[in-house]
């Protein structure tokens, strides 16, 4: 097997992308997040609530996509519930670091996290990553209600 | 395993005249399967602009040195070369665009802003490209016409049954695609003309998926305007072609304005030159208009006949080679069919297909392949398509297999 294909798909990704975690409706959300990926077509249904504080208290999701972005939404679902809205806005922010720059280091808190460090040697794959965190960003902003996010600025 | 059994054309010598062929992709030989997004370019024609760069670049139709004129013969030579290769009765049907997208363009702005009123009907198909669904969207929407669309069948072609009901008095223009790119149905597009024009429609054939594939004489299939693309016949990006019948040309007023289309400028008012002229404003690109005759020349020493016969076969091979793997859906007809061949795999998404293959050297491409209504047609969000020009052999579609074959082992 080419090495470059085992980097990318670590047997963690295509563990949660044949088996996502948290996959489902969530009845009493706070906020419905609609992700669409304009380039391939995928979309991903994100639902949040909250906790007294702000919290994400529970997150669950739904919808189809490539291997990259569902194990994505798995891990991320898996890494921030229970995460209060500082330890969201931080992780954002290190995972977009993970797979979009190349001299990062992966930071230790992001956990299973770090196996999609592989993305960055594959730039046209950052939006699939990226798409379930542009949903979860969406959801901290709109804290009720439903919304729609694109990889493609509009 | 069947051979291709074809005409006397030499296919792997022709490879050696594409010198892009001979590029390694991650450490493999490369395997393009992705010429319905954009053909390889033979060395005729990257020859051909160097040449007009070297020994010939100037502006065309206003210098009256040397350079210009060998320039401007040059350009409308290519003209010729173009209107010769359709079927067209004259040069002068022939306006260079930027590609099939501006060629479409130019008639839902320039032809639709003069005919087209609230309540008239501009009658689609579902399996159009988006360059030919959201230009007349945008007329609608200025307009206050209607969209009309021909269903798609499940076989992947379109639903004849249904077009007597569509085609009614009101449907001023139908335009469709020759041969789909996702799909790859082979459109009856004389058979369709014919339809329009009983109930006095005009018609309008996107080509760019069979420009460089097929014969295409625009005068036996009696059709109104049609739109390709140089970049996936062989020629440059950046050059292609809206055909229009003459009567009809000289009807719609200008689209761009600027130099090389007006005949005299006064401050408040301008006249404007006949067709093809009054459509090409500014500095065209004539570099490109010389690449696409040198495309033009290399397809025609091939033959389309010849080109078609061994693309189709190479189409129609992959297309039952595919049906080996588990869990594989092919799209399209299953006999007559384009150049290429679209699928979905249980075992794995398009993307993570097409970045698999990638690292094998085999360049396909995987998504909605601008077709995003026919997509949600077939219940799907994209498909990945591998698609063919005569310089792929049926030992890529082999190896094409064996592949994905390995992608379904590492998947599952």
């Amino acid at each position: 097997m080419i090495p470059e294909i085992e980097e990318l798909y670590q047997e963690v990704i295509l563990d949660h992308s044949r088996r996502p975690r948290n996959f489902g409706e969530l009845p009493d959300a706070a906020v419905r997040v609609h992700g669409d990926n304009p380039a391939c077509g995928d979309e991903i249904h994100l639902a949040v609530k909250f906790d007294a504080d702000g919290g994400l208290e529970d997150i669950k999701f739904t919808g189809r996509g490539c291997a990259i972005s569902q194990a994505s939404a798995s891990l991320m679902t898996m890494k921030l519930k229970g995460k209060i809205r500082a330890e969201v806005v931080e992780m954002l922010r290190a995972f977009h670091d993970l797979v979009t720059d190349e001299t990062s280091e992966a930071p230790k808190n992001l956990g299973d996290l770090r196996v999609m460090s592989g993305v960055r040697r594959f730039p046209q794959r950052v939006k699939c990553a990226m798409l379930p965190w542009r949903a979860v960003e969406q959801a901290l902003e709109q804290r009720a209600g439903e919304a729609t996010v694109s990889t493609e600025p509009a | 395993m069947h051979k291709i059994a074809s005409t006397s054309v030499d296919w792997s010598a022709l490879r050696e005249d594409f010198p892009i062929l001979r590029e390694q992709a991650h450490g493999h030989p490369l395997i393009y399967f992705d010429s319905a997004a954009t053909s390889q370019k033979p060395r005729a024609v990257i020859d051909a602009l160097r040449n007009f760069y070297e020994h010939e670049n100037a502006n065309v139709h206003r210098g009256l040195h040397m350079l210009s004129s060998r320039a401007t013969e040059a350009y409308e030579k290519a003209r010729q070369r173009v209107a010769d290769y359709i079927g067209a009765a004259s040069a002068d049907e022939i306006v260079f665009t930027r590609g099939t997208t501006e060629s479409i363009n130019l008639v839902a702005q320039a032809w639709g802003g003069k005919f087209i009123r609230e309540g008239d009907v501009i009658l689609l198909t579902v399996m159009e490209h988006h360059s030919n669904l959201v230009p007349w969207q945008l007329l609608a929407e200025r307009t206050g016409a209607r969209l009309r669309f021909v269903p798609v069948r499940n076989d992947g072609t379109l639903d004849l049954e249904q077009i007597s009901s569509l085609l009614t008095p009101e449907v001023k223009l139908f335009a469709f695609t020759h041969i789909s790119n996702s799909l790859g149905t082979i459109n009856p597009v004389a058979e369709l003309c014919e339809k329009a024009h009983a109930v006095g429609a005009l018609t309008l054939i996107d080509a760019a998926q069979s420009a460089g594939h097929l014969p295409i004489d625009v005068r036996e299939w009696g059709c109104d305007f049609l739109a390709f693309s140089g970049h996936k016949m062989c020629g440059p990006t950046g050059i292609g072609v809206l055909y229009g019948r003459a009567e009809i040309l000289d009807s719609i007023p200008p689209w761009h304005g600027g130099g090389e289309m007006i005949v005299s400028v006064a401050l408040e008012k301008s006249a404007f030159k006949k067709a093809p002229h009054r459509f090409e404003a500014g500095t065209p690109n004539i570099a490109g208009a010389i690449g696409l005759a040198a495309a033009i020349d290399y397809i025609e020493q091939i033959g389309r006949p010849a080109i078609f016969e061994h693309d189709s076969q190479l189409a129609r091979y992959a297309a039952q080679r595919l049906t080996e793997l588990p869990g594989t859906r092919v799209f399209g007809p299953k006999e007559e069919r384009g150049a290429l061949a679209g699928f979905v795999m249980d075992a794995a998404h398009p993307h993570d297909l097409t970045t698999f293959a990638d690292q094998y050297g085999l360049a396909m491409r995987g998504g909605h392949h601008c077709n995003q209504p026919l997509m949600r047609r077939f219940g799907v969000s994209g498909t990945t398509r591998a698609s063919f020009y005569f310089y792929n052999t049926t030992e890529e579609i082999d190896r094409m297999i064996e592949i994905l074959h390995a992608a379904v082992r590492f998947f599952s």
